[in-house]
């Protein structure tokens, strides 16, 4: 266990020095922030919404879903792993005594966490601020808040899992473009990244529903904002760590599997 | 220590020729070509031996190493490394190896040196005391101290190696395997991972199965090499007897103070315990200079030098055997490698 909290040390402090990168990345998040709300807020004055989903919870659920964007963006990549992988320094790994699975998603996790630490704060702070209409609203309660807090990260580690195939897809193809393309597109939507889910058609939003996605991000943003009530928040906690044991299990399975039929490239 | 039994490795590999119809009909119909990496190799090692493992590039000298430290899972045979098969209890197996890749690192790239130990420290699961104790040996010896605070992707490549070696032995491992741990090196850091590789060997009696083509590895290190060509074992044995098998001829080379025009090698022939005489052969004469080849096993080496000597008269003269590298090229040859 201490050799991947280790692991994931050295890989968050090795994330945390991109500074330049995380203010270009506060810059570019205000930009699409207002974008997406500025298109929604076209949309809700049409009058052509009939959802109880006010825009005053959009415009939170924008702001949070930018501000943790680098823990829920379905294509944050890893150049790491995808070049040991086709490069051969896959050979590297599998000479020591650690469960691969394991060592990679501490990474995986840790560079997500690292991007979203410089980032979130300074995106919250000043959404706050914001003059109205475009300001984001407070926590519902202390409850929601507290639901949030639970859901985002249980959130955060299914989208680790999640993310974790596109890698185990590479080691199968040996190219990630399309592995992470495929996992991008799809994902997104279905994580109600491009449209909230309360926005969605109703037979779409069936489907979605009973897919994982939607956990990473959807639902601890509605959470805030208390559309998604106490109880089917607890409710939602509860499937989410379904979901994460799950994911994780077959992820693990499939990796054993790889690694048997695995093949060094370069030599 | 090390059995290896009747081990066998295929590679599927896609081939085609150049050109766009090529490339549509592998596209359509993809086909493979079953490439024989290793081939029903076989082989034993005691603890403690140092040996080389040579054969021209593709031999499967590599693919052995890897299936050896439980990278790859070989496709039949038995293997069998301090008592475990290392595909199927990899975790356990490689705790107890070190292996060096000498075309790649182990050290996280972007971290300095001293966190990859660190985090090394963690996986092995070192304790503290053992840890501090291999950590400044490892330093002194290879001489590590203003290379620890340096970002792994800042070093050159011989303070990298120098690093990996370190850090392949960080756990203390009985076995050591090295796949071209000097590639690319100049001498003096080949120098001080020989003379290490040597030391660990002697005091901690290390395990070490090297391979390289760099024949001076080969002398330095090893008393016995395993050749290796086509995926099969074609030799097994001293490296002394292996060499004077491939190239026994030796090579004279004598400065004369007088011309050595004069000097005739048929001459030598009238001297009658001379009885391999049909192997000397001179291969160059020049103003002062004698270049002789001749055979030891059926030349009397004290009469020749008293041929010689009665006709010129010697000032200097050195004995030489056929350059490794040549040797080496011409056993790749007869065995049609």
């Amino acid at each position: 266990m201490k050799a991947y909290i280790q692991y994931f040390k050295i890989n968050l402090v090795t994330g945390l020095q991109y500074r330049v990168a995380a203010y270009a990345g506060v810059c570019t998040q205000f930009f699409w922030g207002f974008m997406y709300l500025m298109i929604f807020q076209a949309y809700y004055l049409s009058g052509s919404s009939n959802t109880d989903f006010s825009f005053k919870q959009m415009v939170s659920y924008i702001w949070l879903q930018q501000a943790f964007l680098s823990l829920i963006m379905t294509w944050f990549r890893d150049n790491e792993l995808f070049a040991l992988i086709t490069n051969g320094n896959l050979a590297y790994e599998l000479c020591r005594p650690v469960d691969l699975y394991h060592f990679w998603y501490a990474k995986l996790l840790a560079k997500r966490l690292a991007s979203a630490a410089l980032r979130f704060l300074p995106i919250i702070v000043v959404a706050l601020l914001l003059p109205e209409p475009y300001r984001m609203s407070l926590p519902a309660s202390y409850a929601s808040l507290t639901l949030f807090i639970v859901s985002m990260t249980v959130g955060t580690l299914v989208m680790v899992s999640l993310s974790m195939f596109v890698y185990l897809l590479t080691m199968k193809t040996l190219s990630g473009t399309g592995a992470l393309l495929l996992f991008a597109v799809v994902g997104e939507f279905l994580s109600g990244s491009i449209i909230p889910l309360p926005l969605m058609p109703d037979a779409f939003r069936k489907i979605v529903e009973v897919l994982p996605f939607r956990f990473t991000a959807d639902f601890p943003f509605r959470v805030y904002s208390a559309h998604i009530g106490t109880i089917q928040a607890l409710q939602g906690i509860v499937l989410q760590l379904v979901w994460l044991f799950a994911l994780m299990l077959i992820g693990k399975l499939w990796m054993s599997h790889q690694l048997k039929r695995v093949s060094i490239q370069g030599g | 220590m090390i059995d290896v039994k009747e081990l066998s490795k295929n590679y599927q590999i896609s081939r085609r020729t150049v050109g766009l119809g090529a490339a549509m009909k592998q596209f359509l119909s993809p086909t493979y070509d079953t490439v024989q990496a290793i081939h029903n190799l076989s082989f034993h090692i005691d603890p403690g031996e140092i040996v080389g493992y040579m054969g021209p590039n593709g031999a499967g000298k590599s693919t052995t190493i890897k299936v050896m430290s439980g990278i790859l899972t070989p496709d039949s045979g038995h293997c069998l490394i301090d008592g475990r098969v290392p595909w199927t209890d990899r975790k356990r197996h490689v705790a107890q190896i070190g292996v060096v890749f000498g075309q790649r690192s182990q050290l996280w790239w972007d971290t300095p040196v001293i966190d990859s130990f660190y985090l090394l420290k963690e996986i092995y699961k070192i304790p503290e005391k053992s840890f501090k104790k291999t950590f400044s040996l490892l330093v002194e010896t290879l001489n590590l101290n203003s290379l620890l605070e340096t970002p792994v992707r800042q070093l050159s490549l011989g303070q990298r190696m120098r690093c990996e070696v370190a850090a392949s032995l960080i756990h203390e491992p009985k076995i050591l395997f090295l796949d071209e741990p000097t590639i690319g090196l100049d001498a003096i850091s080949k120098i001080a991972i020989r003379d290490f590789i040597q030391t660990i060997n002697k005091e901690k009696n290390v395990t070490v199965i090297l391979t390289t083509h760099d024949t001076s590895d080969l002398e330095a290190l090893c008393k016995r090499v395993l050749l290796i060509g086509k995926g099969e074992i074609l030799y097994d044995g001293n490296f002394e007897s292996l060499k004077n098998d491939i190239s026994p001829e030796r090579y004279i080379d004598i400065k004369t103070a007088s011309a050595s025009e004069s000097f005739e090698v048929e001459k030598l022939f009238s001297y009658e315990i001379l009885e391999g005489h049909k192997t000397i052969e001179l291969l160059h004469k020049e103003k002062n200079q004698l270049r002789l080849k001749f055979d030891p096993r059926n030349t009397s080496v004290s009469t020749l030098l008293k041929g010689i000597s009665d006709q010129v008269e010697i000032i200097d003269l050195e004995v030489s055997s056929a350059p490794v590298d040549e040797m080496i090229a011409r056993l790749y040859k007869v065995h049609q490698l």
